[in-house]
């Protein structure tokens, strides 16, 4: 289920919700983004943020990752607040930003096995994961000689080993082809049938069937 | 999920680490080089005299360690902070305390270590008393983590300024000059065949104390400047 500015105590009643914010407010550069903002989602629920560019959407992302603070509210996962079980909700998180992490010093598949090894996961499927996302004869080029698109790619390749419930991804799309997409779309719907929940932003129209989606709009605020 | 243990975590980190700097030389290289560089220049600017030299070279040696691993801290966070690599690191499962020193050891293995075993060459070139030998190597070896583990809070604090090369000079430098006092004179002391364990000691703690209390430093500093 989706509340969006409900009250608190909808938020807090939902026992089966694993991502909820409860009041969250966000200040950048001294321009209100969202105010008293209610999310609960559940596991197979797939939750596309949209809203103009500035509107706030990364950063609301980047708040339920718990990688800023909110200016006011608090998230939680299943009961308790994010910050006070830092290690069992990253385990249970994937957040992938704007930014791919990915390091041009590395070959795609070191990329890819640091990736999964600093999160726990076992790399033995590294090599057969790289070439679902199509960089089958990539393994041992540098990243630095890849190009843009190839780099997202080999971030995203993480999805198709995580163990995460809770995918959170920043414009997922960005440099992947038509194709690519398509996939991606099929593994979000296979991991929200599995008992995840998917939260991502994205300028494109998806062909995610609506009545699985869940729309957020963050309008643009001028004060 | 299979957690992954802290010395696994820990190992991994510094592989990497080491792997992207032996990929990329330069960022070894630079800091020796530099180090080499102004030990060697001094003896030509103020002549060959070995007296002066000799009563000089401590400082020398300790300031140009000092200035070498200043110019290679920018290393050790800002590139992972610009492709995203701290990002996903610190969301990963591992306390953050282990990833942080983790990356500290790999920085010091790569500069303080070099510096380490550059250093005894070095001191002939600028005629260190023979007795100060062996109060050269220890004060390096307690005082470079030092100045790796103290720099690190500085690079975090700094790492979400575009241009905090000043701001972290100006952080990280009065927190050296401790160690330079005690190790410059305890290898003076040495020369003079007097009894050094007492600033040795006192580096060995700054050491102690930085080691255990910086990593935390290093963690809050992140949280804040990736915010």
């Amino acid at each position: 289920m989706l509340n969006l500015n409900s009250t608190t105590q909808d938020a807090n009643q939902t026992d089966t919700c694993l991502l909820s914010a409860v009041n969250l407010t966000c200040i950048r550069e001294e321009r209100m983004l969202f105010e008293q903002l209610n999310i609960s989602i559940s596991a197979g629920d797939i939750v596309q943020i949209e809203g103009p560019n500035g509107s706030g959407k990364t950063s609301l992302l980047r708040i339920l990752a718990g990688l800023s603070q909110p200016y006011e509210g608090a998230v939680y996962f299943q009961t308790e607040n994010i910050s006070q079980q830092r290690e069992n909700f990253h385990e249970n998180l994937l957040y992938l930003g704007h930014l791919p992490g990915v390091k041009g010093e590395m070959t795609a598949l070191e990329n890819l096995e640091f990736n999964l090894n600093l999160h726990g996961i076992n790399n033995k499927n590294a090599e057969r994961t790289l070439a679902e996302v199509s960089l089958l004869g990539f393994e041992d080029a540098l990243a630095s000689h890849l190009s843009a698109g190839q780099h997202r790619r080999i971030a995203l390749a993480r999805l198709w080993q995580s163990r995460a419930k809770i995918w959170i991804l920043d414009e997922p799309f960005t440099a992947i082809d038509k194709l690519g997409v398509e996939k991606l779309e099929q593994l979000f719907l296979q991991h929200a049938d599995n008992g995840g929940c998917v939260i991502l932003t994205t300028h494109q129209d998806l062909t995610i069937p609506p009545e699985r989606m869940k729309k957020v709009t963050l309008a643009y605020r001028f004060y | 999920m299979t957690p992954v243990s802290y010395r696994a975590a820990f190992s991994l980190i510094v592989k990497r680490d080491l792997m992207i700097a032996f990929r990329h030389r330069d960022d070894i290289i630079n800091p020796l080089l530099f180090f080499i560089i102004v030990v060697t220049l001094f003896p030509l600017g103020i002549g060959p005299e070995s007296s002066t030299l000799s009563r000089i070279a401590p400082g020398i040696i300790w300031v140009a360690a000092l200035l070498a691993t200043l110019l290679s801290l920018d290393r050790l966070f800002k590139s992972d902070h610009l492709d995203g690599s701290l990002e996903q690191m610190l969301l990963s499962p591992q306390p953050i305390f282990i990833l942080v020193l983790a990356k500290i050891v790999a920085h010091w293995l790569l500069t303080g270590l070099p510096l380490i075993l550059i250093a005894p060459l070095l001191a002939v070139l600028l005629h260190l008393h023979e007795s100060s030998y062996g109060a050269l190597m220890f004060t390096l070896l307690l005082g470079t983590p030092i100045l790796s583990l103290l720099g690190a809070i500085g690079v975090a604090l700094t790492v979400g300024i575009k241009k905090g090369g000043v701001l972290l000079s100006l952080l990280v430098l009065p927190l050296y000059i401790p160690v330079l006092i005690f190790a410059t004179s305890a290898i003076d002391s040495a020369a003079m065949n007097l009894p050094y364990n007492g600033q040795l000691a006192i580096i060995a703690a700054i050491f102690f104390a930085s080691l255990t209390l910086a990593p935390f430093a290093v963690s809050a500093a992140l949280k804040v400047s990736t915010n």
